[in-house]
């Protein structure tokens, strides 16, 4: 009872925060909000594969992409129609049932591919399996390039703005919700077992390639409604957001934060899109800006490697108000 | 067939510059077991040096063929150097560290060569001096063969038969080999390893330097990120062969531009950059450690 | 913890060093870095001129005009957050960019939602201007250029039968290939072949070899000179010797450099391009204008940075035409925008917001010389 209490109280507080936090906070910060919420997403996914399961991934723009396009295409082809047969409903619940849809679509097609990324794994390790999933990425987006219907290589545009801060907030905590739970159980001791030593995990009993598949797709899920919240933010997607410079870029905030902490990959993904923004307040110095990120990124790895907090996870679970930590007699 | 035989020359072509800058990725790959993702932008900063070389020695004005090769031996040292300094100053100090680390600094010094490039040589491109005039060596009405792929196919066959006589003849290559086959072992035995390890970023990078010069030859357009796309595709190539082996890298970079010509010209030229990837993946599924790479059991 | 105490302390001691000066602050976006740079840069350049000028000459409404510059890094997503800053931190009156459609639509939403006018030099896809009635664009729509070319080939070179390559990656390119092909088949000819590239790309044979086999007699090339001028030498090494058709894309003092074999320019010479005006055209305005450009940035200019001069002049002129810098206001000024002596012709905008000028057909002669052929009026 006490946990449907604080959920409904969740609920109604990101229902708030979407009506008036734009009228308290500047538009522009609410535009950082967003697009770092976006990355927390796609940070936290891509941990869940790199860091908890070992696998070495770097095609997760390639998710992104597939999520971002298909949840596109539903509402931009279909949307007007199932708006219409929604018409029952006041207009904010329909447009906000569609864009549900949208997400799950965007989700389950980005988990799709996914499933057949993970199933390379199983042969290939290591350094073989990052050149396979970069490839995908790849392939995914050149594909993309050569079909007109989802704008091509001009890019896809007049897609209808569906993203609100309510979907941000509520799916960015889902998102870390989600994965922390799954990392925390059963489940989440498989993929640690499959990082550590994927011999002794087999030796063990425990079905490697189920757990290194269900990695992937539930990252590359993840990723693709982070993918929709994007196109419908932007109202427009351009297959040169998903190189695979983008996918670096997210490698990159999991490094930064510590491999294998969500929340190191929160706390880095925050910096890392606030960082590039900040610099631009650099004045004369302006122009340098892509070459102070990338010389500030050596620097760092030189200088603390593991990170910002190494594979640390704060204990959250003292706080929680149901469970409390068995004591150990 | 004629149409076919033209497409072939252009494969081979860019097949040659893959194979040039996919043994240099090989190669650093078998010694530290990194995938030096700026490797690709020594390609750019060959191409670069070699522009800057020829005009200010005014080779540009007046080409002759001992002004090209002066401008890719140029290109070729200085790229050497650039690799070495990349190599003490990133690579060295995370020696000991976890592969992953070393990646993000290696993408680090990529993204510092590209934006540098563009602020300091400036973001449009160049065009770079014909040094070598065109002619056609055989011509007939749908299959012209111009001096120009022979010459990329001789330089790099050149060198890549010069690489070969140094790693499987010379002292340095058999230190060379020692430490890919296991570094420690190696330095118990007296070589010294950090040498070993710069002189083999030394070869990488200088064939990397050359393939850049034959490129912008043929492909006279020359821009700071240039290496980006190139630079993959000759990673996807050294994979494809078998990372770690040398031999791997000449055959991979072949099969890579030929089969990617090939897609170009007959199925569709905009699928191009997805071929590399699409073979990749095919044959990694057939043979997981590439074609000509080894299987090394694990060792529990 | 210290570094990052350290690093927003430093942060905000710059934004303090913010001058309160009495300016007029016009926000510019642009890729001043990644795949599109140099387009940015060269907008930049012909803002920047047209900007130096009116302060030298006393400014605006007597204050010096600021020109806020963002890089968007050629990226759809850096675009929205480039705008975003100016139009809400900057506080800017008015917006000048993008070059590239696809960026122009991720700002220009912005634009109009803050009632802030927002001026594009070169952005041609027709959805642009559509976003809202803030939204302005000083080039000539892809329709006008692509029908032009069809006329001049039909007509005046006697080509019955064209092929094209065009760039897939740019709305520009498609659409003039688009309305070449309409045009040129609605007049009786015939379109044998059709290929497309990727801008960034270097290597065309494939496709060229596919052209050649169908024999046209002509190839229409709308792309930009980063590409052309390759295609040029490749055709010509291939044993293409037709002549070749573009338009705007081609005008930059590069092409004929990288189109070169054994002289400047002759892998182009007898080829013809559509642009919005011609080098040697007397008239004084584009001769100043080119000294100028020259003397500044030590090359003849190209057409974007034409066009980012005149974008910047035409909303100039209209701030002071409109006496204030609300948006409304100068939003109602550049709405009536009528004969501009613009370096790109004589500039009119109509009431789709498009801008309606005179076109110029040149021809590439000895030496790569731009030889003045026809003009084509709208």
């Amino acid at each position: 009872m006490k946990r449907l209490l604080v959920f409904i109280g969740l609920f109604v507080l990101t229902l708030l925060a979407n009506r008036f936090l734009p009228e308290v906070i500047d538009s522009y910060y609410v535009h950082l909000l967003t697009l770092s919420c976006i990355n927390i997403i796609l940070a936290v996914s891509l941990n869940l594969i790199n860091g908890t399961t070992g696998q070495f991934s770097l095609g997760h723009a390639g998710f992104m992409a597939v999520g971002g396009y298909s949840s596109a295409t539903l509402t931009y082809y279909l949307g007007p129609k199932l708006i219409l047969a929604f018409d029952f409903l006041p207009a904010v619940l329909a447009k906000n049932f569609v864009f549900l849809l949208a997400l799950l679509g965007g989700g389950l097609s980005a988990a799709i591919l996914g499933l057949l990324v993970g199933i390379p794994s199983l042969r290939l390790r290591g350094d073989y399996l990052a050149i396979v999933t970069l490839g995908m990425g790849e392939i995914v987006r050149v594909l993309i390039l050569n079909v007109e219907k989802i704008g091509g290589a001009r890019g896809f545009s007049g897609i209808p703005a569906y993203t609100s801060l309510f979907w941000i907030i509520s799916l960015t905590a889902l998102t870390i919700a989600a994965v922390t739970s799954l990392t925390n159980s059963s489940h989440g001791r498989a993929f640690l077992s499959v990082r550590e030593d994927e011999i002794a995990a087999e030796a063990m009993g425990i079905n490697t390639t189920y757990y290194k598949v269900t990695a992937f797709v539930v990252g590359a899920f993840f990723a693709g409604v982070a993918g929709c919240l994007f196109g419908h933010y932007l109202q427009l997607l351009h297959p040169n957001s998903f190189t695979f410079i983008k996918s670096f870029e997210i490698i990159i905030m999991i490094i930064v934060g510590g491999l294998g902490s969500i929340f190191g990959s929160v706390i880095a993904a925050v910096i890392l899109t606030l960082l590039p923004e900040a610099l631009r307040y650099l004045g004369p110095v302006k122009d340098w800006r892509m070459v102070i990120y990338s010389v500030a990124l050596i620097v760092l790895m030189l200088t603390r490697p593991q990170g910002l907090f190494g594979a640390w996870q704060p204990d959250f679970r003292r706080w929680w108000p149901f469970k409390k930590p068995q004591p150990v007699s | 067939m004629q149409e076919f035989l033209q497409q072939l020359v252009n494969g081979v072509s860019w097949g040659s510059i893959y194979a040039l800058i996919a043994l240099g990725y090989t190669m650093v790959y078998g010694v530290l077991q990194l995938i030096n993702f700026a490797h690709g932008d020594v390609f750019m900063l060959g191409a670069f040096f070699g522009y800057y070389f020829s005009r200010w020695t005014k080779i540009a004005q007046e080409p002759t063929l001992i002004g090209f090769f002066a401008t890719l031996f140029f290109a070729m040292a200085a790229c050497a150097l650039v690799g070495i300094i990349i190599e003490r100053a990133a690579y060295k100090p995370l020696r000991a560290r976890p592969r992953l680390t070393v990646l993000i600094t290696a993408i680090g010094v990529s993204l510092l060569l590209e934006n540098g490039g563009q602020l300091v040589f400036g973001a449009d491109p160049k065009f770079f001096p014909s040094l070598i005039a065109e002619s056609r060596l055989y011509e007939s009405e749908n299959l012209i063969i111009s001096n120009l792929p022979v010459l990329i196919l001789i330089v790099s066959i050149a060198l890549m038969l010069l690489l070969r006589f140094i790693v499987m003849k010379t002292q340095i290559g058999k230190a060379m080999r020692a430490t890919a086959f296991n570094r420690e072992a190696a330095s118990l035995m007296g070589i010294n390893t950090n040498n070993v390890i710069s002189f083999t970023f030394l070869l990488g990078s200088a064939l990397a330097g050359a393939g850049g010069i034959l490129v912008a030859l043929t492909y006279p357009k020359i821009d700071p990120l240039m290496g980006l796309l190139p630079g993959l595709k000759a990673f996807v190539a050294a994979v494809l062969g078998g990372i770690g082996n040398i031999p791997g890298a000449v055959l991979g970079g072949m099969i890579l531009g030929v089969s990617e010509t090939m897609v170009a010209g007959y199925i569709s030229s905009t699928l191009r950059d997805a071929i590399a990837f699409a073979l990749l993946v095919v044959i990694l599924l057939v043979k997981p450690t590439g074609l000509l790479g080894s299987r090394v059991g694990e060792k529990v | 913890m210290r570094k990052w105490v350290i690093f927003s302390l430093t942060l905000s001691l710059f934004s303090a060093c913010a001058k309160k000066e009495d300016v007029i602050k016009i926000g510019e976006y642009g890729s001043l870095t990644g795949t599109t740079a140099t387009f940015g840069i060269s907008t930049k350049n012909g803002i920047d001129l047209a900007t130096e000028e009116l302060n030298a000459a006393g400014g605006l409404l007597g204050k010096k005009v600021q020109v806020v510059v963002e890089d968007d890094r050629s990226l759809a997503e850096e675009a929205s957050s480039a705008v975003k800053k100016l139009v809400t931190q900057d506080k800017v009156v008015a917006v000048l960019g993008e070059v590239a459609s696809s960026r122009s639509l991720a700002g220009a939403p912005i634009c109009q939602e803050n009632k802030i006018p927002m001026v594009t030099p070169s952005s041609t896809n027709p959805k642009v201007t559509e976003v809202g009635d803030y939204i302005f664009r000083v080039c000539f729509i892809d329709p006008f250029q692509g029908e032009a070319m069809a006329k001049f080939a039909f007509n005046n070179l006697k080509v019955k039968k064209a092929g094209i390559l065009k760039d897939s990656k740019n709305d520009y390119s498609v659409g003039l290939a688009q309305y070449f092909a309409e045009t040129f088949e609605a007049l009786g000819g015939q379109i044998v072949a059709e290929e497309s590239y990727f801008e960034g790309d270097q290597d065309f044979k494939a496709q060229l070899t596919s052209i050649k086999g169908k024999k046209p007699e002509a190839i229409f090339i709308p792309g930009y000179y980063t590409e052309v001028g390759l295609i040029a030498r490749q055709a010509r090494e291939l044993g293409l010797n037709i002549p070749l058709l573009g338009g705007d894309g081609w005008d930059s003092p590069k092409l004929t450099e990288i189109a070169t074999i054994k002289k400047p320019g002759d892998a182009l010479k007898d080829c013809f391009f559509s642009n919005h005006y011609a080098a040697d055209d007397p008239n004084p305005v584009i001769q100043d204008y080119i000294k100028k450009y020259q003397a500044k940035f030590g090359e003849v200019p190209d057409a974007m940075a034409v066009l980012g001069y005149d974008a910047a002049n035409i909303l100039y002129d209209a701030i002071k035409r409109a006496g204030s810098t609300e948006g409304v206001k100068i939003r109602d000024a550049l709405a009536q925008t009528k004969d501009f002596p613009g370096v790109a012709g004589s500039t009119t905008i109509d009431s789709a917001r498009n801008a309606r000028k005179p076109l110029v057909v040149l021809k590439i002669g000895e030496g790569g010389k731009y030889e003045y052929t026809a003009t084509v009026n709208p």
